[in-house]
């Protein structure tokens, strides 16, 4: 091949590998202006203020009720709850793993916690629905056998393996010398790692909290399952054994119901954009935290 | 190659208290012998250098004082150390206790990634002593110890990676010395260090030898003469010769002591 056509060929390979990079911001603006134009007709019909404070979601009703507040708060709720649940866990499992277990147990039980994350959302929507949710009606004696706190143990179990995972390569990356140090000054292994190893390596770990927390407030299929989906708005700590509904429910159910251009269907594309802004956010905060080096002070 | 150290004149026993005995002491790593048959005496007080080429274990000596080794996987220890009379490697020792009594300084300063302050205070709070004015007076006394209070005075809430290299090191020591230990054990002090502050650290060792039983490995042998009162010269993971530092320094028995100290080799 002479040196012409290489360096054509050269040029076509460089200009594809760039397309392809390009693709995948081009996609991100796409999906964003498309959520735009179809949600900003929303407020023809609404105000800002009227969507999130609205406490009643009634998009059928004449003239439509389009409050958003009791299904933010759902997710809220289900996503806290999730987070209460698999953080600790997740974060005490991967200084399990790093810090604790042999070597042979740490290379069987990485690998079993990531495959959680491939088993499909709609197989723990299943198990919650027809295990886990009767099971924990019985013991707590509930009415309905469909609630926030159930949403919130199935999408704990989903989240986990990214917390898991993501920590335990924090905390790996947290140099051994930092724990001979701790070790050397009398510490047992349990303050070395509670005292120097965690906080060392806690901008990955919050990085692995955040975008844990974005699986979990965008999961939808699990929470359609398990959550009841009625739209009241969740009070205090009783609110997480009621049915709550979801941002990401509610699209799901409803989209496919919803006439065309109206105010109902603006509305669901405003929860759409409401979402992506809100796993945007976590991931960005996600990423300036993990850039940012460890070195702080308090 | 060398010979059994118990009943060799070349290892020569120290006047006065012991704080440290080791008999028969040796190291594996695996199949690799580290360190063979060491037995030696460590005076209570005194400041005792431990000499040789690079890879001579005598680091590895070192970290079997504190149990330091523990934490390496493969690494086994046979013989005895004792301290204070009793064997830090029988099983009841509590290895979070011995570590608080031999403290360690590292070759490389390692500041947790916190404050100066809590640096400091990072082994006392471990100890349980918590009070807010009680830590404050350990860290003060404990950065004044180090010669590093004045630098940082004022800096105290910033963090220590902060620091220059030999203001880290110097944290170093004041981080070990805030717990108190008994014993310190230096690996190659100074070794990072300009000239003002290598003498300072000198000194330093100086004023701490009083109240604690200093070991230091080092390379630079204008140190270890001019600072320890005993020296021993560990050559291939073996203790070939120890004894009062001018001694080794001046009127070494062995050929190969005899060498090195006077850098024909190393």
């Amino acid at each position: 091949m002479n040196t012409g056509a290489r360096r054509v060929r050269e040029w076509l390979i460089e200009r594809a590998i760039q397309a392809a990079g390009a693709m995948a911001i081009v996609f991100v603006l796409a999906i964003f202006a498309f959520l735009l134009r179809d949600a900003l007709p929303v407020f023809r019909e609404t105000t800002v203020r009227d969507l999130a404070t609205g406490r009643t979601w009634l998009p059928t009703a004449e003239p439509p009720k389009l409050g958003l507040l009791p299904l933010l708060l759902g997710s809220l709720y289900v996503t806290i709850g999730a987070l209460l649940i698999s953080v600790p866990l997740g974060v005490a499992c991967a200084a399990f793993i790093s810090e604790v277990a042999p070597r042979w147990m740490r290379e069987t039980l990485k690998p079993a916690v990531e495959v959680l994350a491939t088993i499909p959302s709609v197989v723990f929507g299943f198990l919650g629905l027809l295990l886990v949710g009767p099971w924990l009606a019985e013991l707590l004696d509930l009415d309905v056998p469909l609630f926030a706190g159930l949403g919130s143990l199935m999408l704990a179990f989903m989240a986990m393996p990214m917390i898991v995972s993501l920590s335990e390569d924090a905390i790996r990356a947290v140099p051994m010398t930092l724990r001979q140090n701790s070790l050397a000054l009398g510490a047992t292994q349990w303050q070395t790692i509670w005292r120097v190893v965690l906080p060392a390596g806690r901008s990955g770990i919050i990085a692995a909290v955040l975008l844990g927390m974005g699986r979990a407030i965008g999961e939808t299929m699990t929470v359609l399952m398990v959550t009841g989906n009625a739209a009241v708005i969740p009070l205090g700590l009783p609110g997480f054994l009621r049915p709550v509904r979801t941002m990401t429910a509610t699209i799901a159910a409803e989209m496919g119901e919803t006439a065309y251009n109206t105010p109902h269907y603006h509305a669901l594309f405003a929860i759409g954009l409401l979402l992506f802004i809100i796993t945007f956010a976590a991931n960005t905060i996600a990423d300036v935290v993990v850039r940012r080096s460890g070195r702080t002070t308090r | 190659m060398g010979m059994s150290g118990m009943d060799s004149d070349l290892i020569v026993r120290p006047e006065g208290e012991v704080k440290i005995e080791t008999s028969g002491l040796g190291l594996f790593y695996g199949e690799f012998q580290a360190l063979r048959d060491v037995s030696v005496t460590i005076a209570a007080r005194r400041i005792t250098a431990l000499i040789g080429p690079s890879g001579c274990s005598k680091t590895s000596f070192l970290r079997c004082l504190n149990r330091m080794n523990d934490l390496i996987s493969g690494a086994r220890v046979v013989g005895e150390v004792l301290l204070d009379g009793r064997d830090i490697y029988h099983e009841a020792t509590d290895v979070a206790v011995l570590r608080k009594r031999v403290g360690m300084v590292f070759q490389t300063p390692n500041p947790f990634p916190m404050s100066i302050y809590d640096n400091v205070a990072y082994g006392p709070r471990l100890h349980g002593r918590c009070s807010r004015s009680q830590l404050d007076e350990i860290v003060e006394k404990s950065l004044r110890a180090a010669a590093l209070w004045e630098e940082v005075k004022d800096t105290l809430r910033k963090s220590a990676l902060d620091l220059s290299g030999g203001q880290q090191q110097r944290l170093s020591i004041a981080r070990v010395l805030a717990v108190e230990p008994e014993v310190l054990l230096r690996d190659e002090p100074c070794s990072a260090l300009d000239p003002t502050a290598t003498f300072r650290i000198e000194e330093l060792m100086i004023e701490l030898m009083t109240r604690y039983t200093i070991v230091i490995v080092t390379h630079n042998m204008y140190q270890a003469s001019r600072v320890s009162h005993y020296a021993g010269f560990f050559l291939l993971g073996e203790l070939v010769e120890y004894g009062p530092t001018e001694q080794i320094f001046e009127n070494p028995k062995d050929q190969r002591t005899d060498d090195y100290v006077r850098g024909r080799f190393g």
